[in-house]
């Protein structure tokens, strides 16, 4: 059969459309113009300058505690949830199933707005508990959904073995389950991490003053000062997961083989 | 004592299922109807939420702004949604014929510019629009659009960078339908007299049809409530609900009154979610 080639040029147009942005942005991080408009000549200048600003450092470490506080807490509290999910088939559980689901396809708007106003009615200041707190209930539904995926390969034997050999049930946990399902609970938490780092609407409308993240820290720098700061910061991020990616391939590859 | 085991079992299975639970009931779901309540509250000036009940806030929302800006919602999700799976088809058809070295390359090719941050991609399309920008140099070079055209600012750029945000959640559940597809089904249909194109409208098109529908609401529905793309690269003329939800909570703060649009917010998700489920519910009966 001979092949049509238009499902080639459509690949090769929506590739060029994905890179085409990315491509621009380390283009202009070396681009003299302030505005990120016409080229008008090579600097450095834009790196040195990112370094010695204190505030995006802070919001970057902001960034960082809710990311790694929100991946663990909803790696717990995932993993517990599809353990749940995959064992029962109740009633509970079509409810259960429901609550993990319906964060995942909501507009994130919706979660921002509802836990603000929450906060708002509680009367609660906004810190980093509050931020931690949005953070791990939108986590919470992508770990369960991850894990869940994993449980399906997962033997039971093994446990039922354990039992038959005389192991309670917190040595199951800790010496059969949790060691057999790491990959799965570390790729959960590693999503996580990733969505939580990046996520702008929910901490937008969580954050207060002194608890800025990155991601509303750039667009308030989009606005304000300096686009030509982002391009450079943008290309170090996108150098970091250029090389995260090509870890994890490499890790991948060597535990295959 | 036979009784035991099943209580036991009954235990652990709260065990397990109550953190989780409990945790998106106080954060979740208990948040969504507070929001309906406040809708029935009274604002303050200080712009806070003030005590008893009105219906305020239904007043408020007979706008005559707002069936406008509905439809707009509507139409350009719609617009988004089509355009995501109109390139997500072709490209996952191509990607679930390849071998399967260069399926996982291409696949990492096309998730890498989406792990780097989504504003920073947003910022990058307000580059490339830009009125001095080379875009816009080389389609008045080439005569398309006149000098000076403002490509930013309007709902042409909120649909092509949304598409642009959303097209691998259209790409990826499409793809994984498509690799699974039996290829050997188009041949036959070949074989029987159908043409190339007439093979893939209605033997191909249709046998990925879940991938379509899970692609429809994984797009369709945040962009519903988009808010950070109209709000970096759209106008006044193009601004949706989200963004007018945005404007009263933080601008006017008017807190009831934001909490009934997100009502109607919430209202307009869910229908598409209910038709989704129930067509997927179907289609398992069969």
């Amino acid at each position: 059969m001979k092949r049509s080639r238009f499902p080639l040029v459509v690949t090769v147009l929506v590739m060029l459309f994905f890179y085409l942005p990315v491509l621009v942005l380390v283009v202009n991080s070396f681009n003299r113009s302030r505005s990120s408009g016409p080229w008008t000549g090579f600097t450095l200048d834009w790196y040195v300058r990112l370094f010695g600003r204190r505030d995006i450092w802070e919001a970057f470490g902001n960034t960082l505690i809710i990311a790694v506080s929100a991946s663990a807490a909803s790696m717990l509290l995932g993993t517990l949830a599809a353990f749940a999910l995959h064992r029962y088939r109740t009633r509970l559980q079509d409810a259960h199933y429901t609550m993990v689901y319906t964060p995942l396809v909501v507009p994130e708007i919706l979660l921002g707005i509802s836990l603000l106003l929450l906060f708002v009615a509680l009367g609660v200041e906004r810190n980093l508990t509050v931020l931690f707190i949005g953070h791990t209930t939108f986590c919470i539904s992508y770990v369960t959904m991850v894990v869940l995926a994993r449980l399906q390969d997962f033997d039971f034997a093994m446990v039922e073995a354990a039992q038959d050999l005389g192991a309670g049930p917190w040595t199951i946990a800790r010496r059969v389950i949790i060691p057999l399902l790491a990959p799965g609970i570390f790729a959960g938490g590693l999503l996580a991490f990733t969505l939580s780092i990046d996520d702008y609407v929910i901490s937008f409308f969580l954050s207060g003053p002194g608890t800025t993240t990155l991601p509303i820290k750039i667009n308030a720098m989009i606005r304000r000062d300096a686009p030509a700061l982002i391009n450079a910061l943008s290309s170090i991020m996108l150098c970091v997961t250029f090389l995260l990616v090509g870890l994890s391939q490499k890790l991948n590859k060597e535990n295959r083989t | 004592m036979k009784a035991d085991p099943v209580r036991r079992e009954r235990l652990v299975e709260v065990f397990l299922t109550a953190p989780g639970f409990v945790w998106l009931l106080l954060f979740f779901l208990l948040p969504t109807f507070n929001v309906l309540l406040i809708s029935f509250r009274p604002s303050t000036l200080t712009g806070g939420i003030g005590e008893g009940w009105t219906l305020d806030t239904l007043q408020q929302l007979r706008n005559p702004d707002y069936p406008g800006i509905l439809f707009r919602t509507l139409w350009v999700s719609l617009a988004i949604t089509v355009s995501c799976l109109l390139l997500s088809v072709p490209v996952a058809y191509f990607l679930a014929r390849c071998s399967q070295r260069w399926k996982t390359r291409l696949l990492l090719l096309i998730m890498i510019p989406f792990l780097t941050n989504f504003i920073i991609r947003v910022f990058a399309w307000k580059v490339i629009l830009h009125p001095e920008g080379w875009l816009a140099s080389v389609l008045a070079f080439a005569g398309l659009i006149p000098p000076g055209t403002q490509l930013l600012y309007n709902v042409r750029a909120v649909i092509l960078v949304s598409v642009y945000t959303y097209l691998p959640f259209a790409l990826l559940p499409v793809y994984a339908v498509a690799e699974k597809f039996d290829f050997a089904l188009m041949e036959a249909a070949m074989d029987l007299g159908c043409n190339r194109i007439q093979a893939f409208f209605r033997v191909f098109v249709p046998g990925i049809s879940r991938g379509l529908w899970t692609a429809t609401l994984l797009v369709l529905i945040p962009n519903l409530g988009a808010y950070v793309v109209p709000d970096i690269v759209g106008g006044h003329s193009s601004s949706m609900l989200g963004n007018v939800i945005v404007r009263r909570l933080f601008s006017d703060r008017n807190l009831p009154h934001a909490a009934g649009l997100s009502s109607v917010l919430t209202v307009l998700v869910l229908l598409p979610m209910i038709v989704v489920i129930l067509h997927r519910r179907r289609r398992e009966a069969h």
